[in-house]
């Protein structure tokens, strides 16, 4: 599991590479959490994820919640065509918003 | 500050381990590891077994140190284990000697009673590995879904329309058009069509996990595989079956099922559980071992003095409901299913056997349903109890109810299929539409503790109880002989299909008729899925084994029979929109609102003068709206009119209040879109004192 990290004027981007499950979902969630900071704008880069386990959806959801609690957003981009269905069917997906593309990511961020 | 219960005080090979918790059983995710607890009364030893997933051979077994033993329970954490990718099972020792009622093998690995998912039929219909040394396999939950502010909706059950359905039928069909047919995702695509139709509350038949290659055998006509298709027969308790779920390959069948919960309340929609406690698939002595016969035999069934299995259930064995244990392990099940998923209810299948002793005699006070009726956690569930079962206990107005308990009510559909069908049973029928009161109200009991139906998964479907005298399973390969022989059903002239278009016409109205009575019956309507658009069976009244079209929803019926969709639709919105329909409290035969009226007045061929003798076939009667749940909201009167006869009759129509209106809202008599009105858009009646009924025809008036 790769994680590379970019800050722009108001956004984190968080690009991760690998599977997501319960081996790595935890070193993601501690990584991600250092930034989260009130008020913080994170877009995860899920495009060369191909595969989520259930606990990697969990570290999302507890992801969305700790930006939440803090009056943040979070912001999916390029989930696999698999792994969105997979959260739709399991009502993960309700939650967050996705966005397609990095660009569109930022928009949705930056709205209001 | 660090708990020090996070360090391990035990090793085993690279496994460190403490001394777990006894509570609660089955395993649980604590800080560092996984709790696991296990009770058997009777092994002298247990050992965990741990498999990487879908491993063929076990990765660790850890006997459990005579330390960590607490009474009967065996309790052990396990630090830093791979909970998402590993299945456990136990292996009990202890004596062998059905004699005494003990069939411990400690060459068995044994499935956790408790186990939240269990793998090993992953996807629907995947052939097993038999050679396989465990079959079903538990696996760990999170059990940490995000409900956000969903609670079951606790609709009064005198509110409720149920819609009885199989998960994989409802949507299997190719032409349901869903994006994962045949599942719990499948269903929630297609909430819409619940909406549509009116009702607010589905009953799943059962979700338990089961094997559908228990029993698994060609049909001797076809060669296709029979199997388990209902799945009467569970495997787990605690586990929803995989095979439903888009996301059992995932091991995520938990989350989907939580999805649809939540997204039907979200929806007005109830979620009713058909549960199978009576017995489990491990079937009598020539069975399976896969877990109870394993874990402690004489606790959880039913045996003979000789240590044979008693067969209440019909199917081979029986669960030991009344004792303490096993009494304790269904109270365990039914709240983790209340709290973990937000079920607003379950029926008991064959719910008599739940009143049975270890002996199989009939308890007066049995413990369990007491139990269950007072427990706090499952206070606001609707219970349903299926009362009778296959040792010749009849329940069906004597259940022993606490208050609390509903019944499938048999004595309902057998008197309204002979109605139904020219029998000349008014006094039972009219004792149907009132809500049973002889079954009930002497005992304090309400309307709704009648879930009335015509139809039920057992059984014909609608369209089949209008076009066959006799049951047709020769498809199921047991020469006939399964099924009931007691269908009270009738053909209209001719078994099966015809082009005979009399036939089929009267058919439709006998379908429509049986919609109407069950619609304006007091208690609570409850629908067979696929009715609605007159789905059939081909007359098989017993479809368990069949994974085909026999039991599938074919969704082009919408369009096919679109007419008798619209009927029943309209029927149901009828209902929801009337009260006076859906009282809590039985008719009192009196005016206690000073309406003038009685809440319910009889009538037939002539106003006020109902017919109640041995040879009538024609009944009418009329509620008084001001009487609407008991004087406490305002409702039209409402006048039913109906004639079971098979010729036509002339109905003196009872005078209503000044300045009402009779309005026709049904006429069976009349082909579509004359048979039925949208509540609201009623025409008023021309001759407002009387109607002609057709034969086997049904009016029903509105005044407003």
């Amino acid at each position: 599991m790769d994680i590379a990290i970019s800050k722009t004027a108001e956004i984190t981007v968080v690009k991760l590479e690998g599977d997501i499950d319960a081996s790595s979902a935890l070193g993601v969630q501690e990584k991600v959490l250092t930034l989260v900071e009130q008020g913080s704008k994170i877009l995860l880069d899920l495009t060369l994820v191909p595969y989520m386990s259930s606990a990697g959806l969990r570290m999302l959801l507890s992801l969305y919640r700790h930006v939440s609690a803090k009056e943040g957003k979070l912001v999916l981009v390029g989930v696999a065509e698999e792994i969105k269905d997979t959260m739709e069917v399991t009502g993960f997906l309700s939650f967050f918003t996705t966005c397609d593309t990095l660009d569109s990511g930022i928009v949705a961020l930056n709205s209001a | 500050m660090e708990r020090i219960d996070i360090h391990p005080t035990h090793k085993h090979g690279d496994f460190k381990l403490r001394v777990g918790r006894p509570m609660p059983f089955g395993a649980s995710l604590v800080p560092g590891g996984v709790n696991f607890s296990v009770f058997s009364s009777y092994a002298t030893s247990c050992t965990l077994v741990l498999f990487k997933r879908h491993a063929k051979e076990p990765m660790a077994e850890i006997p459990f140190p005579d330390e960590f033993r607490i009474g009967n329970v065996f309790t052990m954490t396990v630090f830093e284990i791979d909970y998402e990718n590993i299945e456990y099972g136990y292996r009990m020792d202890g004596p062998f000697n059905p004699d005494a009622g003990h069939r411990f093998d400690k060459n068995k690995i044994l499935l956790d009673p408790y186990a939240k998912i269990i793998g090993g039929r992953d996807v629907w219909g995947v052939t097993p590995d038999w050679n396989d040394i465990y079959q079903h396999r538990s696996r760990i939950s999170f059990d940490d879904f995000d409900w956000e502010n969903d609670r079951p909706l606790g609709i009064p059950p005198e509110d409720q329309v149920i819609y009885e359905m199989h998960v994989r039928s409802f949507t299997r069909h190719p032409s349901s058009g869903v994006k994962h047919p045949g599942t719990f995702a499948g269903i929630r695509e297609k909430i819409s069509y619940f909406k549509e139709l009116g009702v607010n509350a589905i009953e799943l038949m059962p979700i338990y996990e089961f094997d559908e290659f228990e029993h698994s055998r060609p049909s001797p006509i076809t060669g296709e595989l029979l199997v388990n298709y209902w799945g009467y027969s569970t495997v787990g308790f605690f586990a929803p079956k995989a095979g439903y779920a888009a996301t059992g390959k995932l091991g995520m069948q938990v989350d989907e099922v939580k999805a649809l919960v939540k997204e039907l309340h979200k929806n007005g929609l109830e979620v009713i559980l058909d549960v199978v406690f009576n017995h489990t698939a491990e079937g009598d002595q020539r069975g399976p071992t896969i877990s109870f016969r394993g874990l402690d035999n004489k606790t959880y069934y039913m045996l003979t003095p000789e240590g044979y299995y008693f067969n209440f259930s019909g199917c081979g064995n029986t669960l030991n409901c009344n004792n303490p244990i096993v009494r304790n392990i269904v109270l365990d099940c039914l709240r983790y299913w209340a709290s973990e998923y937000h079920i607003d209810g379950f029926r008991f299948d064959l719910a008599a056997i739940l009143g049975r002793d270890a002996l199989g005699y009939p308890l007066s006070n049995p413990p369990l349903l007491e139990t269950l009726a007072f427990d706090p956690i499952l206070a606001k569930c609707k219970l349903i109890a299926e009362a009778w079962d296959a040792g010749g206990l009849y329940q069906v107005g004597s259940f022993p109810a606490y208050g609390r308990w509903a019944e499938w009510n048999g004595k309902y559909r057998d008197n309204i299929r002979k109605f139904l069908k020219g029998d000349a049973t008014v006094g039972d029928a009219a004792q149907c539409f009132q809500g049973s009161p002889n079954l009930y109200a002497h005992q304090g009991r309400g309307p709704a503790t009648s879930i009335n139906f015509i139809t039920a998964h057992d059984g014909f479907t609608l369209a089949d109880l209008v076009s066959y005298n006799d049951k047709h399973n020769e498809a199921n390969g047991e020469n006939n002989n399964d099924g009931g022989n007691d269908n009270d059903s009738w053909n209209c002239g001719a078994e099966g299909w015809t082009d005979d278009s009399g036939i089929n016409a009267l058919r439709s109205r006998q379908m429509r008729n049986a919609i109407a009575m069950l619609m304006v019956s007091q208690g609570v309507p409850m629908l067979l899925m696929g009715d609605e658009v007159g789905r059939s069976q081909n007359g098989n009244n017993n479809t368990y084994c069949h994974d085909n079209e026999l039991n599938w929803l074919n969704w082009d019926l919408l369009k096919t029979n679109a007419s008798l969709f619209r009927f029943v639709k309209n029927s149901i919105a009828f209902r929801n929109a009337h009260p006076v329909l859906r009282n809590k409290y039985h008719f009192q035969n009196r005016d206690y609102v000073g309406s003038g009226y009685a809440d319910i007045t009889w009538h037939g061929t002539q106003a006020w003068n109902a017919d109640w003798s041995p040879s009538s076939r024609t009944i009418a009667f009329m509620l008084c709206g001001k009487h609407a749940k008991a004087g406490s909201v305002e409702d039209n009167y409402i006048y039913v009119a109906i004639n079971m006869h098979w010729e036509a009759h002339w109905f003196e129509i009872p005078g209503l209040p000044e300045q009402l209106r009779w309005h026709v809202s049904v006429n069976t008599g009349c082909t579509s879109p004359d048979d039925i009105w949208e509540p609201g858009t009623e025409a008023k009646l021309e001759n407002q004192h009387g109607i002609l009924l057709g034969d086997r025809s049904i009016v029903i008036l509105v005044g407003k």
